[in-house]
């Protein structure tokens, strides 16, 4: 048994650095972008008219049932087939943004779902408009509802960020693979690695708990 | 100079769908296994061994599977032992499985009403008695959903496999996608195949789910 050496990885920490900015940048903004998806994707979900629900469910279907690395691997090598050659950064961002919109789609469509009718009727019957109850008494309290677990899938999103360094983007995993290469320390790059991903999803999920009580205050009203 | 896509070539990657669901099957076996004690540890009265069941748990979720791949790929050399690619990949595999499992469970069994286990002890029932006959068996009601749904995420995962040159299906899909040059063809075949065995099992996890609510 070797003993465990950090010095060469340690030493190494501005491209660690550089690697953590990357995994949050690219996290944060497919995190977004799964956002706005899942909210219209769960919005067709519901619509009455067939054609319009069915290619979406189709959408969520499949990207619920095959690996994000195909995923991955289909937007970045199989779409220049069809003419379109995206950056390692952009298939990264795009595989990312339209595997967490799946799964969050389904987590926002329960959460319209649990808006009891009688509510978006009283708000016909106070005048809305169709745009104000969509966003006041459907969206609101729906996200309000279902945050805990929106950010149980951002935290998988962000985890998930680590398969893109099998197309050479240099985030957290990519760069821990080149520390690797370059030092041959690779137990000590990757227990480090996983002490960094702890401490990202740690920081995410406790500036999760704040954004909530910033966002949805009714939420803690009376406790 | 590319070799013609052709059935030959899905034919071996089929043999990879089987290497898939052998190393899902595994994972599964292996994580029941760590996960029914994480559960156990996770529901114990003991606070210190609770507690280390929720760190161990809140470690290995906060983790990706691919660098817990890559650390028992990497640990068993450490350690000094011979690396067997399967032998890591299954230990990496159930390490990450207990955790998530053991997550499920513990749901599972705080969500039988608390009135049962009163009942079982106000009839004398021991404690691990009233877990055995009473507890355990209604939970595992409420577990099968998510587990099955669970098996689900597992086929999908033993995809990251690939990366450290595990020839089940997303390898065999990027050698075939080498050798003919059609990338979208070859990974549009391989998403197909991983679709055929997961979309089943996620219908039919969500079937239990409703005889469940009803």
């Amino acid at each position: 048994m070797n003993y465990l050496d950090f010095s060469g990885v340690l030493s190494r920490s501005d491209l660690l650095i550089k690697g953590v900015l990357l995994t949050a940048q690219i996290s944060l903004i497919a995190m977004s972008f799964a956002l706005v998806i899942a909210i219209v994707a769960a919005v067709l979900t519901l619509s009455p008219n067939r054609l319009i629900r069915l290619p979406v469910l189709g959408y969520v279907e499949a990207i619920r049932n095959t690996p994000f690395i195909v995923q991955v691997f289909l937007i970045y090598f199989g779409l220049p087939a069809l003419g379109l050659r995206l950056s390692p950064m952009a298939a990264a961002i795009l595989a990312m943004s339209i595997y967490g919109g799946a799964y969050c789609s389904e987590i926002v469509r329960a959460g319209i779902q649990g808006i009891p009718k009688g509510q978006i009727e009283a708000g016909r019957a106070l005048g809305m408009s169709p745009y104000l109850i969509f966003r006041h008494i459907s969206m609101k309290p729906a996200i309000a509802a279902v945050f805990p677990s929106l950010v149980a899938q951002f935290i998988l999103l962000l985890l998930s960020s680590s398969v893109v360094s099998a197309i050479s983007v240099p985030e957290l995993t990519g760069t821990g693979n080149d520390i690797q290469g370059l030092t041959m320390r690779n137990m000590e790059i990757y227990m480090v690695i996983a002490v960094i991903y702890v401490a990202l999803v740690a920081a995410l999920k406790g500036s999760m708990t704040i954004l909530e009580r910033v966002l949805f205050p009714f939420k803690f009203l009376g406790r | 100079m590319f070799q013609q896509y052709s059935l030959t070539h899905v034919q071996f990657m089929i043999e990879g769908l089987g290497w898939t669901v052998f190393l899902a099957a595994v994972a599964l076996v292996g994580g029941s296994i760590a996960g029914a004690v994480l559960t156990l540890m996770r529901v114990s009265s003991n606070s210190f061994i609770s507690r280390a069941a929720q760190f161990y748990i809140f470690v290995m979720q906060g983790t990706p599977l691919l660098v817990t791949l890559f650390i028992a790929y990497f640990g068993a050399a450490y350690l000094g032992l011979a690396t067997n690619p399967l032998m890591a990949i299954a230990v990496a595999f159930s390490f990450y499985a207990a955790a998530f499992l053991g997550d499920i469970w513990r749901g599972a069994i705080q969500s039988v009403p608390a009135g049962q286990r009163e009942g079982a002890h106000a009839l004398g029932l021991s404690r691990t008695h009233s877990m055995y006959y009473i507890i355990v068996p209604q939970a595992i009601r409420i577990a099968t959903p998510p587990t099955v749904g669970f098996f689900v995420q597992l086929i999908k995962n033993t995809s990251l496999t690939s990366i450290v040159g595990f020839t089940e299906l997303t390898r065999t899909a990027q050698i075939v996608s080498n050798a003919t040059f059609k990338p979208l063809e070859v990974y549009l075949t391989a998403a197909l195949l991983y679709f055929l065995v997961c979309f089943p099992l996620s219908l039919f996890s969500r079937r239990l789910e409703r005889r469940l609510a009803t």
